[in-house]
């Protein structure tokens, strides 16, 4: 993985050095909280319900063993044991207190990470696919793009205001895993006819009170004008991007109005008037950051069998691993989403276990997913019994990825000073009610995302099912959604009608799996039987 | 009643102004009637108190004070979904007085 040069260490260093001034000139009231939240902000610190909450960039969801140890120590010193993995792979802490703050980014500094840009209306951490460099379908690995997307975004002076929050992701692979259209930004890797590497540019999607799925805004460019192209889709978009309401401040609100073929047109004047210009970084740049992003050393000749006696293990497996590019090796998601737990959320023991298995079993790597869980990406398959064992003991084998209790859920009302509803305590109670009725693993695929608010950090729209928490005269109410999808057959779910009360959200659900399981047909999954038939079979259901 | 509120600037924890200072528990509230803007803009000033600001609430039948907005009583005790973290981690039950 990516190790930080002497500039970037010294960019984060000084960056710390700076903050520290300005927090002691807070405290000291030299300056205001007007004058100091836009500071805070830039470097991720929010004040939440309860408390300030910190959240740390974690580049592409890529991590080393190092580091998550840290952030389970950073957690224990600063925090009240235990950290939340996020949709954008990044990690908050809930209880920070600011005048701990510096230590805490000094600490983050001395194993390379950072809350910068994790806040504000810049670029934000540039996500990707947590199988990359593991995926036996992927093109290339898309993060040392990624990387060059993350320097070049980095304190970027011209992208430091934009109009809105602006976030970029990259994968390699025609099976999207990174709800790659439903990002301001979103770059796929591909071939050509010619048979050259390049980049399809998919610009104006995204989720919050107006979905959008991104569009296709060119086919492909070439790899070494990337940076270039980028450039002038955010150009174009700082210029004419609107600043006089922040709820259409959004490049999809922009690329909507204006229409997909006139901003692509537009980019493409500003893209040819960069190329005068030269400023796409050196390819020796790119040659520099890929050896970084290297295969490890694979084994060669070991065996593709794991041992499925024990019927446990033989699930996880089937639900948790996930094939890979290396004979004898598979990418393990570790579920953050047990039973009646908090989605996302991972205690500092659990975090230390983690790292020490990145370390032992997986070339010292490990991955936050979108999904709120955490891949070791590479790992034997003559291992995975032993691994398996060592999950257990640390209450991290749970077997349900990308089924219902597989739930992603932002903080809510719980946490969250935007919410307004609690997402979690629905998420609960989803997931126990599906062990207790034993129909979890007979769904199959089934992606379930709860929002407590509008803003959609919960990625509602992109659920098969989702669930948006409002506020209803006071009280909290849910409403259902389904049909979304954050795949490569992206699609934005569809409210069924009346919301319904805590209890009433969970019953629903109920109520819309067991109509999928009396209609579907062979192979097919949640999201396939319901494009087939239609809403109307579930608003009989629920509304009857 | 209206009752006061905001985070504590240096842990950024839920705080209540009790009518001589602030409070980490919402039963210390005091109804500050018309005071709320001139009581605010001081303590802010004196960096007692930031992010403040007034809500309504009303006394329950027992005589504490209840938020109005479910909000504010998720931020009087804590996360309903940790009770280890709320103010009353011995009281599990305490959580019903939320919703």
């Amino acid at each position: 993985m990516y190790r930080y040069d002497q500039y970037d260490q010294e960019m984060v260093d000084t960056r710390v050095a700076e903050f520290r001034d300005q927090t002691r000139r807070r405290l000291e009231g030299k300056i205001t909280e007007d004058q100091f939240k836009p500071l805070r902000l830039q470097n991720g610190l929010y004040l939440q319900l309860h408390a300030y909450m910190l959240r740390v960039a974690v580049p592409y969801g890529t991590l080393n063993g190092t580091q998550m140890h840290a952030l389970a120590d950073i957690a224990d010193k600063y925090d009240r044991g235990y950290g939340h993995f996020t949709t954008r792979q990044n990690i908050q802490y809930n209880w920070i207190k600011l005048e701990e703050a510096p230590d805490l980014l000094a600490d983050l500094a001395k194993v390379e990470m950072h809350a910068i840009q994790t806040s504000g209306n810049c670029i934000r951490n540039i996500s990707s696919d947590q199988y990359a460099g593991a995926a036996a379908d992927e093109l290339v690995d898309p993060r040392p793009y990624a990387e060059l997307l993350r320097q070049w975004s980095s304190f970027h002076p011209e992208f430091l205001h934009l109009p809105r929050k602006f976030k970029i992701c990259v994968i390699a692979s025609d099976n999207d895993r990174a709800a790659m259209r439903l990002h301001d930004i979103g770059i796929q890797i591909v071939k050509n006819e010619a048979g050259e590497i390049g980049c399809a540019f998919y610009v104006g999607g995204g989720m919050g009170r107006t979905p959008m799925v991104a569009p296709l805004i060119r086919e492909f460019v070439p790899l070494d004008q990337l940076i270039t192209y980028s450039e002038a889709c955010l150009r174009v978009y700082n210029r004419y991007g609107r600043r006089d309401n922040k709820y259409k401040a959004r490049i999809k609100i922009l690329v909507h109005e204006m229409g997909k073929d006139e901003y692509a047109r537009q980019v493409e004047e500003e893209f040819a008037h960069l190329l005068e210009q030269g400023i796409e970084p050196p390819l020796a740049e790119l040659e520099r950051i890929k050896p970084y992003f290297a295969d490890p050393a694979f084994k060669i000749g070991l065996t593709e069998k794991a041992d499925r006696s024990d019927d446990k293990f033989a699930r996880w497996v089937d639900s948790n691993c996930m094939p890979h590019k290396a004979p004898g090796y598979v990418a393990v998601t570790i579920s953050l989403k047990p039973v009646g737990g908090i989605p996302g959320d991972a205690s500092t023991a659990q975090m230390h276990a983690m790292a020490d298995l990145a370390k032992e079993y997986s070339f010292d790597e490990c991955r936050v997913t979108h999904a709120q869980n955490i891949v070791l990406p590479h790992v034997e398959i003559g291992r995975l019994n032993e691994l398996y064992g060592k999950l257990v003991q640390a209450d991290l084998a749970t077997a349900n990825i990308d089924q219902i209790g597989d739930i992603i859920a932002c903080p809510g009302l719980d946490y969250c000073s935007l919410a307004n509803a609690r997402s979690i305590p629905v998420a609960q109670k989803i997931s126990q009610r599906f062990e207790q009725n034993g129909k979890g693993e007979m769904l199959g695929q089934l992606k379930l995302k709860i929002s407590g608010c509008i803003n959609a950090c919960g990625h509602h729209h992109a659920g098969h099912i989702g669930i948006l928490g409002v506020d209803k005269k006071g009280t909290e109410n849910y409403q259902l959604l389904l049909g979304g999808s954050e795949a490569e057959d992206t699609s934005l779910a569809k409210i069924t009608g009346p919301g319904f009360d805590e209890a009433g959200i969970v019953d629903a659900v109920e109520k819309a799996a067991d109509v999928y399981l009396a209609q579907r047909e062979d192979g097919e999954r949640f999201l396939d039987t319901y494009r087939r038939i239609g809403m109307d079979p579930f608003k009989e259901a629920l509304y009857a | 009643m209206k009752i006061l509120t905001g985070n504590d600037l240096l842990t950024g924890l839920v705080t209540w102004w009790d009518g001589q200072g602030w409070s980490p528990h919402v039963d210390d509230a005091v109804d500050v009637g018309d005071e709320a803007e001139t009581i605010l803009a001081r303590e802010e000033a004196a960096r007692r108190v930031n992010a403040s600001y007034a809500i309504e609430a009303s006394l329950d039948e027992n005589g504490k004070v209840r938020p109005a907005h479910i909000k504010d009583r998720v931020r009087a005790l804590g996360p309903t979904v940790r009770p280890d973290l709320t103010l009353k981690p011995a009281e599990p039950e305490a959580l019903n007085w939320v919703i």
